[in-house]
């Protein structure tokens, strides 16, 4: 167990819970986004830090693919959940 | 346990990278936690970096930190700049804030399990050995591209259902302001270098770090400092061939795999001969495709090009089906191809 | 030898990068921060990649970086002047006290 792996891992963890807690009582629609943002950023990081092997190992491939796949995944919910923001604004000032 | 110089940059990434998610969430002032995210995000392409993941690095610097980054400053446009102080009670978040350290405590929990398990047949191993016959050098694009090539095929799908809500929740937002001299030089050398950045990183993700997303949200980029030029067009055909460009990516997957059927081989198995033609070929569409997307998601709506129907003739005749390069500026002007003052542009 | 050059070019960069932190931490108004963040960040930059090449080993890097300096210079002066226009001169920042 490499010391880099139980540091980005945990912090990976606490990051994800701090996400977490936003997203349910965030005060605006904009904070839940960035957290839910930053709640995927914590799930990354511990998939990456379980990948990680050391200097000398090359590291494992598939979790870096899976995590790639999910940045870009990540950014196409938060555009469409900005303009699913942007719809209700406008929705309520017109009626 | 000696404390080397690795040691303590990595406890001093980790406690950034804590110290700056709880900060771009706890303030008030949206536009304030948005940089701080963007910060984030950049610390983040470092710990990937650090983490022997390059390709990641690229991708967490251009869309996660970038791309979304600018997503969530021109959403911050039509939003109040500051949120009204909540009357919540405490109950309410003690109650998620213990749910917060649940979570957080199963994931140590898994991560744990994970770490500790015995050696079994090592995923990097397996990959290794195949890799010659996946048609690429770079081992992160024969998993993405190769060997689980229907995640990459439903990720593009995914990416063009957002882009089909986006497009239809409403209009694209208001274009910027027309650009000043020092701008408008800047995106006149930028934005061709950007292009030819992408497609250095589409061809070289074959073998070195690089691939089809980190190219496609270079062009992307390309597409948003044209935006936020002042450009009205900015590169994105109009009316059928833009939803052609975003089909592109899954429609490619599914164009190869289905034609790879017909000759008797299994859904999406290359040849390993053609492997590398076949993934360069789908890697190309899905470039495109990213690209198209995410400067749609940009713009924030349906482009105004497909709203006025009287100025479809003008620019259906010059357009065209992918990025298009700035034009040589012409001498003393940088709205060289929009009239200020005209609307329908 | 030349790896104790390029040392101490990083460290005249942490010099420089450090003087700007607290230029923007400390500055009155938004212009002076300005002053302080490009110009002493780029230097800082410039040392920074001067001392790389002279740490790495291929003289392609030294190219590399060279060019990341110029980009990183244009873009962030070009940003600059679009932030600076955004604002009046002399007037103080309300946030920074």
């Amino acid at each position: 167990m490499l010391t880099a792996q139980w540091l980005y891992g945990l912090a990976g963890c606490l990051i994800a819970g701090i996400g977490l807690g936003n997203t349910l009582v965030g005060s605006s629609l904009l904070k839940r986004v960035l957290a839910i943002n930053v709640m995927g950023a914590g799930v990354f990081m511990l998939l990456i830090a379980v990948a990680y092997r050391g200097p000398d190992l090359a590291p494992d491939p598939v979790p870096h693919a899976l995590v790639l796949t999910g940045i870009v995944v990540a950014v196409s919910a938060t555009a469409l959940a900005l303009a699913l923001a942007r719809r209700l604004d406008r929705g309520q000032d017109d009626g | 346990m000696q404390m080397t110089a690795w040691h303590l940059m990595d406890m001093l990434l980790a406690l950034l990278l804590l110290g700056l998610a709880w900060g771009a969430l706890s303030t008030r002032d949206l536009k304030r936690g948005v940089v701080l995210f963007i910060a984030f995000g950049l610390l983040l392409s470092l710990v990937w970096a650090r983490l022997r993941a390059p390709d990641l690095a690229l991708a967490e610097a251009a869309i996660g930190a970038g791309l979304s980054g600018a997503l969530l400053l021109s959403a911050l446009r039509d939003a109040p700049a500051m949120e009204e102080s909540g009357e919540k009670s405490i109950i309410p978040k003690l109650g998620v804030g213990l749910l917060s350290l649940g979570l957080a405590g199963v994931l140590a929990w898994a991560w744990f399990v994970a770490i500790s398990a015995g050696a079994g047949e090592r995923l990097a191993g397996i990959v290794m050995v195949r890799l010659e016959e996946s048609g690429v050098g770079n081992p992160v694009t024969a998993v993405l591209l190769n060997f689980r090539a229907y995640d990459t095929l439903l990720e593009l799908a995914v990416l063009l259902a957002a882009a089909l809500g986006i497009m239809s929740l409403g209009p694209a937002r208001r274009p910027f302001a027309p650009p000043e001299a020092l701008l408008a030089s800047l995106i006149r050398w930028l934005v061709p270098l950007l292009i030819l950045t992408a497609g250095y990183l589409l061809w070289v993700g074959a073998h070195a770090p690089g691939g089809a997303f980190q190219a496609g949200a270079t062009l992307a980029a390309a597409g948003v400092v044209l935006r936020l030029a002042g450009r009205h067009r900015i590169g994105l055909p109009a009316g059928i061939r833009l939803r052609l460009l975003m089909a592109a990516g899954a429609g490619m997957f599914l164009l190869v795999g289905l034609a790879l059927m017909l000759t008797g081989r299994p859904f999406l198995g290359y040849p390993p001969t053609q492997a590398g033609l076949l993934i360069l070929l789908i890697e190309t569409a899905a470039m495109l495709a990213i690209a198209a997307t995410l400067v749609l998601a940009f713009t924030g709506g349906r482009p105004k090009t497909d709203v006025l129907a009287n100025t479809a003739g003008k620019l259906e005749a010059s357009t065209a089906s992918g990025p298009v390069p700035v034009r040589p500026a012409r001498a003393g002007g940088a709205n060289n191809d929009c009239n200020p003052e005209q609307k329908a542009c | 030898m030349t790896d104790i050059l390029g040392l101490l070019f990083i460290a005249a960069a942490m010099f420089f990068f450090m003087a700007g932190s607290i230029g923007l931490l400390r500055l009155p108004d938004v212009h002076s921060r300005l002053h302080a963040l490009t110009k002493a960040d780029n230097v800082g930059l410039g040392l920074l990649m001067v001392g790389a090449s002279l740490l790495g080993s291929d003289p392609v890097l030294a190219v590399k970086l060279l060019l990341v300096w110029l980009l990183v210079m244009a873009a962030s002066s070009a940003s600059a002047h679009l932030i600076a226009r955004q604002v009046p001169s002399g007037e103080e920042d309300p946030a920074c006290k």
